[in-house]
């Protein structure tokens, strides 16, 4: 009798216990602290940004539409600008093309270096040896260098933000594609890919059905790194003066308020408020790249 | 074998700057952009003088410098001058040559980024060996933890803020340029320096600050890779004290892999260098490149930026020759 009622018990149970889904990646959250963080200040940031868009007119994102030089108050939450800018709407909007920017040249730059990546490392040769040693000579060129070069050449009334991503996205394969092509290199000498190949698998349903779903948290962790590589150098060069000077972009916030010296006559709120949102971008995309690492590869976690 | 190392690393390093310069000269190229003849219209816009003089003037001015031959004669031209080290004339201040505004103002960034970068690398990597120290006491531990997070943390972002807090609020530190307005620098002035200095502050604090997380990060992990390995177990059973392990097992040999980092970081560093120079005024490479940019003298941009291309590259190859010498184990050949 007991032998009967023990599978019984052991199926019906484990269906009330299993736990679904959303539990065990919460449960996992609740491990990897800074994927939680990571991932909450993103949900803050995109809070903030789709609540301007109901809330605001961001028309008042752009010169002469607010009076100029009000401290925070109560009309204007993070106060205005000597150009006559609310700074509130520029920094809804400027979040928004600084995310635009960034996920644009990083998924493109991601999946051209995933793309190289695997044709670098699995059918080797000349494609091979021509990236390799691309990446060879430009790794001691420093990437915001060249993109200073590009960014002065295009005049500056024709940069937009498109033009931005564009300039970032150049040089953002070089990344992905190395480190796709790494793990590649040693993944092709595993056992379940020597497995699937000789039991008849093609190239194709190798790189598709073993590889790659293997590759995904590497690929999801050079993805945020891009997108944090993009929105800094973007950043950068709109601080130099090379990005979109009409658009409120946050890095071309903080040059306008350099230019005119903001701490010097006292307008502090000027600089201070992309200021603070670029740390929220970039230290949250840093805190999320982190968990990724953790994910990607579990034996970091003895360092918890 | 080591002489064929170092030959082979400078052929490298001559390769790197020659694509260096391919890309500054033909880059500019692509763009329809005519640096000579947008400079003039904005004179001819204050100045005033007639479009034929203009054309005259243009030219003159391309004949002078060849612009008018044959794109690869340009080029050649150009590779011969970069290898001369003459990178053109400012055409802003034009009888000043680009390596005049480079001479002058390297000075002030080779000092704050050395003085920076040293310190940055001594603090984090103590800070991130004593994190993963096990031994070490709890409360440095706690103290060194947190500057992690400051990894990746752009140090013109940590200048804003330090100009808020600091230069702002509690007007401990002036809010930028290199010394204070109607001051004439005397270097062999004692309160000229200290007004130096104290300018000096907050950039430098900002580029240590944005840089020393990076550090504590990567020992750390060394750190903890080193702590299993057998020769500090040795170590320990042979009695040695806390500290000795410490210093001579752990430290130096957690240390080696971090002299690789500081060639790759050199490229961060310089960046950051520029930028922060430009936000806070100091008269560095940073502010005669935000000048050029925002005044399109475009053979400043282009000079400045291949001089500092050279020299990264350069550096990144000596740090490179360096490491066979602190670790005998590696013989690169």
């Amino acid at each position: 009798m007991a032998s009967a009622t023990l599978p019984s018990a052991t199926l019906s149970s484990p269906t009330n216990l299993l736990p679904t889904r959303t539990v065990l990646f919460l449960r996992y959250l609740r491990r990897n602290k800074s994927l939680l963080i990571g991932l909450l200040l993103l949900l803050f940031l995109i809070a903030f940004t789709l609540s301007g868009f109901v809330t605001l007119d961001l028309k008042q994102a752009y010169p002469l539409t607010v009076k100029t030089k009000q401290p925070p108050s109560a009309e204007f939450l993070l106060g205005t600008d000597f150009f006559g800018r609310n700074l509130h709407a520029a920094m809804v909007v400027g979040l928004w093309q600084t995310a635009l920017i960034g996920v644009l040249a990083g998924a493109i730059g991601t999946l051209i270096g995933v793309v190289l990546g695997f044709t670098s490392a699995y059918f080797g040769g000349f494609l091979d040896t021509a990236i390799k040693g691309f990446c060879q000579i430009l790794t001691p060129i420093p990437v915001f260098l060249i993109q200073v070069i590009i960014a002065g050449s295009i005049d500056k009334r024709d940069v937009t933000i498109y033009t931005m991503a564009f300039i970032v996205l150049l040089l953002a394969w070089m990344g992905p594609t190395l480190i796709v092509r790494s793990q590649v290199l040693t993944m092709k000498e595993r056992q379940f890919v020597s497995v699937a190949k000789l039991s008849g698998v093609g190239d194709l349903g190798i790189i598709f059905g073993e590889i790659l779903p293997n590759l995904l948290p590497f690929i999801a962790a050079a993805f945020v790194t891009q997108v944090f590589a993009a929105v800094f150098a973007s950043f950068y060069l709109a601080v130099l003066g090379l990005g979109p000077l009409r658009e409120p972009l946050l890095g071309n916030t903080i040059w306008a308020a350099q230019t005119q010296s903001a701490f010097f006559n006292g307008w502090w709120w000027w600089p201070f408020a992309p200021a603070i949102a670029l740390v929220l971008i970039l230290g949250s995309l840093a805190l999320v790249n982190m968990g990724l690492d953790e994910l990607a590869n579990p034996r970091i976690r003895r360092t918890e | 074998m080591t002489i064929m190392f170092i030959v082979r690393r400078f052929l490298f390093l001559i390769l790197v700057i020659w694509s260096a310069s391919t890309i500054t000269f033909f880059i500019p190229r692509i763009s329809s952009r005519n640096p000579i003849r947008e400079r003039f219209a904005a004179l001819a816009r204050t100045g005033g003088f007639s479009p034929q003089d203009m054309e005259a003037i243009v030219a003159s001015y391309n004949t002078k410098f060849g612009l008018d031959k044959p794109l690869m004669e340009q080029y050649f031209a150009y590779i011969a001058s970069v290898a001369r080290f003459d990178m053109g004339v400012s055409l802003n201040k034009f009888p000043r040559t680009v390596m005049q505004l480079i001479g002058d103002s390297l000075p002030w960034t080779i000092s704050l980024l050395l003085v920076t970068t040293i310190l940055s690398f001594v603090i984090g990597n103590l800070l991130g060996a004593i994190a993963a120290w096990p031994r070490a006491p709890q409360w440095v531990r706690t103290v060194a933890t947190p500057f992690v997070l400051l990894q990746g943390f752009p140090p013109v972002l940590m200048g804003i803020l330090l100009l808020f807090f600091i230069g702002y609020r509690l007007k401990l530190a002036p809010l930028g340029s290199a010394y204070s307005t109607g001051v004439i620098p005397n270097w062999s002035d004692w309160s000229f320096l200290l007004d130096v200095l104290h300018h000096q502050l907050l950039p430098g604090l900002a580029l240590i600050l944005g840089s020393v997380g990076g550090w504590v990060l990567s020992m750390r992990g060394m750190g903890i890779t080193i702590q299993g390995e057998d020769y500090v177990n040795y170590a320990e059973h042979k009695g040695l004290s806390n500290y000795v392990i410490f210093r001579d097992y752990y430290l130096r040999n957690a240390l080696l892999p971090q002299v690789t980092g500081v060639a790759l970081a050199l490229g961060s560093v310089v960046t950051s260098g520029i930028v922060v120079e430009s936000q806070f005024g100091l008269p560095g490479l940073g502010r005669v490149l935000q000048e050029a940019i925002s005044s399109n003298d475009f053979m400043v941009i282009y000079g400045v930026v291949l001089f500092i291309t050279i020299a990264v590259a350069t550096l990144m190859v000596f740090v490179e020759l360096l490491y066979p010498l602190l670790d005998p184990r590696i013989r690169q050949d």
